[in-house]
């Protein structure tokens, strides 16, 4: 695959990195010389020195045939606008945008940048994820298809210890998907799977139904 | 926004005309060039930023139009009052005449100064 990757800080240099590594074509586009010279120097003749919002720097090392464009600036703005050209002037079929400001997600989508990485929501998560009493972890959202999986811990003092899931008034649109007990194997949730303290439960829902959900699983 | 040299005297312009104006740009010390009677609202901010063009108005305005010196924001924030906010009216300046030219064909009112004055300059010289 042909991968080019906009903007050589430390995103870029270890993701070119990591791309080289896997065998795939890899140029790295950066503005300034000395950074542009420092790479070469580490990684071999892979950084073409140039502005990548530019459509003559995309022309000169063959945006055209391209499988995917990764811009991963410090600026959203310069993200957006090359994965734009990329993907209106030459049709690149893939183009991936880093976001530091996670309100800019939709738009991103909306303006045509297939996928967006916000790196803010990214370190967000994997804090959710480490503090023990967050009552509920999204674990993976489904883009703009209005879906995401997440998590949610039964707490041991929760009036929904031993009642099954039949009983509980889950939101309609919501799925229990896994019963992860503390110490036994996880199982599939059923009707009639029987919740226990500390339980983690993976469920698929809509958004806006993550907070019927998470009171229907964690009663009071 | 954006109140360079241009943006500075735009918003003059308007208020002069009796249209209400607000002026956004991220450094203060540039309001030194809106005119010493200019009667409408100039508020420091970063129009990238959703809540800032919110706090400007950008809801209740008409039209928008974006002159700060790099045309990747000017871009950016011109693609969030066209699709986010639905202003009626969004024009942006890009400097860059390749940018202008994609950017006119995905449907943003956009002007090249660079392209306007070279094609200015040539015909004062033919002229």
């Amino acid at each position: 695959m042909y991968i080019i990757v906009i903007g050589g800080g430390r995103v870029g240099y270890y993701l070119t990195k990591a791309l080289l590594d896997e065998g795939h074509e890899v140029l790295l586009v950066e503005k300034n010389a000395t950074l542009c010279e420092k790479i070469t120097d580490e990684l071999g003749s892979v950084c073409f020195r140039g502005d990548g919002c530019e459509a003559a720097t995309l022309v000169e090392i063959g945006t055209g045939r391209a499988d995917m464009f990764i811009a991963v600036t410090g600026d959203d703005e310069d993200n957006l606008v090359a994965c734009q050209v990329a993907k209106y002037k030459f049709n690149v079929p893939r183009t991936i945008a880093r976001n530091r400001n996670p309100g800019n997600e939709p738009l991103f989508k909306k303006l045509g940048v297939d996928v967006v990485v916000s790196s803010t929501n990214i370190i967000l998560e994997h804090i959710e994820e480490e503090v023990p009493t967050h009552p509920l972890t999204h674990l993976f959202t489904l883009g703009d298809r209005g879906l995401e999986i997440v998590e949610i811990k039964i707490p041991p003092e929760s009036t929904t210890v031993g009642k099954a899931v039949k009983e509980l008034p889950l939101p309609e649109e919501s799925k229990l998907v896994l019963v992860i007990p503390t110490e036994r194997k996880p199982r599939l949730a059923t009707a009639s799977t029987i919740l226990q303290a500390g339980d983690r439960v993976i469920a698929l829902t809509p958004p806006e139904s993550e907070e019927q959900l998470r009171t229907a699983l964690r009663g009071s | 926004m954006g109140c360079g040299r241009v943006g500075g005297q735009l918003a003059g312009l308007l208020d002069a005309e009796g249209h209400t104006v607000t002026v956004l740009d991220t450094d203060a010390y540039s309001f030194r060039r809106l005119p010493s009677d200019f009667g409408g609202t100039a508020l420091v901010g970063n129009g990238l930023d959703q809540e800032a063009l919110k706090r400007a108005g950008i809801e209740e305005a008409d039209a928008f139009v974006v002159v700060t010196q790099g045309d990747n924001r000017n871009v950016m924030a011109a693609q969030i009052a066209k699709h986010i906010f639905n202003v009626p009216r969004v024009i942006c300046r890009i400097y860059d005449p390749l940018r202008q030219e994609l950017y006119q064909t995905l449907g943003l009112e956009a002007i090249s100064p660079t392209t306007v004055f070279a094609r200015l300059l040539k015909e004062k010289l033919e002229g």
